[in-house]
């Protein structure tokens, strides 16, 4: 299947002397959720910028649905909707009149029964007639994704969507996009929330210094990345890892109380037979075993902390 | 032609008047009345006839002109500073329009506001001096050039600007000195030889000469001079415009 994003040697210096984007290439499936995950100044604003014909491309294409962003723009952002970092509206229009507005920016004549849709999907249909000014950063927030959706976006970019919204607001803002996405909408996100990425999306790119240094169907990347650890819960502390068990690389926690044993999920032999075996021989008895997964997180910081 | 997008765009702008309504309607209607007053009825009868007009109906096509430039102006300037200061800009930016179509939604706006102030402001004057209006055809043509040409340069001003002084500081203090130099108030032919040439070199010295000559069949300079100098104003403003999308100055980074 073609690709609905397809970006290619995509660089940005600005005229700082600032390198936001250092040859960047992606390709983002249709219908998927891809999350692109990276520090601040990372370059994940600009990628999106460019994209969305804010920012001009020092060099590099990017093709929307087969449509070049310079030459077919009109084509290619009619097929976009993007929800912006900030919450930036104007202040005294109406919640329908802005809703309105950016569905005729985009070319598309009036159409009451989709703009009501839109604002019943994300709970705004009782805000409607709110001027924007009097409403809650949360509610903006909607109402910026409401502005996204209302010309009926193919892709729909979201720049840190949930960034300074409540718990109960963030879990019904993934509920929402999980529908657009079974709706058939791409979406791209960019988050500092690993958790929402591990909740939201099927791949994941990390960005860092302008570079993708990564892109990785999530599960894969969990279960590539992801290291598991099996802590032992000592019927008696230790002051050390007993010389016996020194082959086997061994945590003890600073009680004494557990020991940490790190494996890879991946490898042929995870070692866990014969740690057990060793530790029998060595008399050193547990009360309780259990294994844990490395987060996205974990792994996010790691890729971001290595060199590049 | 993204018809869609310029609707949308001159929609909200003249939706923006419509909750300013007193600060865009009548604000000008109050301070040309106060002209009128001043100069038409207390100062104005003790002037004589300039070329055969009373001096109250002689200032009309130099206020009307005066309010139109300044409207103009400060319409479209806000118009455009205001969503890149707030930061809204982004969803034209990333929109499927064109330059063109931008600069027409914004521009038709302004311009269509700044017209309504004048065709006010001459129904408000018709109730203080009688009025004739000897080509009223070229009068329109006047107005609506101007009022765009003034819109553009304030389009170019409110890209330029990146603060509210920067945003005053054309209007204030280049747009209305040069309007009342311009002889909104007097015939340049009242001035000494040497000013009547620099006053030639004020661009709206020909907008109200032509202007006035629509109304009472005098000017200070031909007809054809003040349209060509007009058009040449538009041209220039065009080109700015221009360079100005094609190279994403103040809008792209």
């Amino acid at each position: 299947m073609a690709p609905i994003l397809s970006i290619s040697d995509l660089s940005k210096t600005y005229d700082t002397g600032f390198q936001a984007l250092k040859t960047v290439s992606l390709e983002i499936e249709k219908g998927e959720i891809f999350a692109l995950l990276g520090p601040n100044g990372a370059g994940k604003t600009t990628l999106i910028s460019i994209v969305c014909g804010i920012v001009n491309a020092s060099s590099g294409t990017v093709t929307v649905d087969g449509n070049d962003i310079v030459r077919d723009y009109r084509a290619a952002r009619s097929l976009i909707g993007l929800v912006p970092q900030e919450l930036t509206t104007d202040a005294f229009e109406s919640v329908w009149a802005t809703v309105s507005f950016s569905r005729g920016l985009f070319g598309k004549p009036k159409a009451p029964e989709i703009v009501e849709k839109v604002l019943r999907d994300l709970s705004l249909w009782d805000k409607k007639d709110s001027k924007l000014v009097t409403l809650s950063g949360g509610m903006k927030r909607r109402v910026l994704i409401a502005k996204a959706l209302a010309h009926e976006p193919r892709v729909l970019f979201l720049d840190e969507p949930t960034a300074g919204v409540d718990v109960e607001l963030r879990r019904d803002m993934w509920r929402v996009i999980r529908e657009l996405r079974d709706t058939g909408v791409t979406i791209i996100l960019t988050t500092h929330y690993i958790e929402e990425a591990e909740e939201m999306a099927d791949r994941v790119g990390v960005i860092n210094k302008g570079e993708i240094v990564l892109v990785e169907e999530k599960a894969e990347l969990m279960r590539k990345l992801g290291r598991k650890q099996l802590a032992l819960h000592l019927a008696v502390p230790l002051a050390a890892v007993p010389d016996g068990l020194s082959a086997h690389n061994l945590e003890l926690s600073d009680d004494g109380e557990e020991l940490i044993y790190t494996y890879d999920t991946t490898g042929e032999r995870t070692g866990i037979t014969t740690l057990l075996q060793d530790l029998n021989a060595t008399g050193i008895r547990f009360r309780d075993l259990q294994t844990r997964q490395s987060s996205l997180e974990e792994i996010f910081v790691n890729l971001v902390r290595t060199p590049s | 032609m993204n018809i869609h997008a310029i609707k949308a765009i001159y929609r909200f702008e003249m939706a923006r008047t419509g909750r300013t309504l007193f600060q865009s309607i009548v604000s000008p209607v109050i301070s040309t009345s106060l002209y009128f007053v001043v100069f038409g009825a207390a100062i104005g009868s003790r002037i004589a006839e300039v070329d055969g007009v009373s001096y109250g109906a002689f200032i009309v096509p130099g206020l009307i002109m005066l309010s139109l430039l300044t409207q103009s102006v400060s319409n479209a300037s806000f118009g455009i500073y205001f969503p890149r200061f707030t930061g809204t800009i982004y969803e034209v930016l990333s929109a499927p329009v064109s330059y063109l179509e931008i600069v027409i939604a914004y521009v038709g706006a302004a311009a269509t506001k700044a017209i309504i102030v004048g065709l006010i402001i001459l129904a408000t004057a018709a109730l203080f001096v009688p009025l004739e209006i000897q080509h009223p055809g070229w009068m329109l043509l006047f107005l609506l050039l101007t009022a765009v040409t003034f819109s553009l340069l304030g389009f170019i001003i409110g890209i330029w600007a990146d603060n509210f002084e920067k945003l005053q500081f054309v209007p204030m203090l280049i747009i209305t000195p040069l309007a009342f130099l311009g002889g909104s108030f007097y015939s340049i032919s009242m001035l000494p030889p040497f000013w009547q040439k620099v006053t030639l070199f004020n661009p709206v010295v020909y907008l109200i000469s032509g202007f006035r000559w629509s109304f009472y069949g005098q000017a200070d300079v031909g007809v054809g001079v003040s349209l060509a100098m007009t058009l040449l104003f538009l041209g220039l403003c065009l080109a700015v415009i221009w360079w100005i999308f094609r190279t994403g100055y103040r809008l792209k980074s």
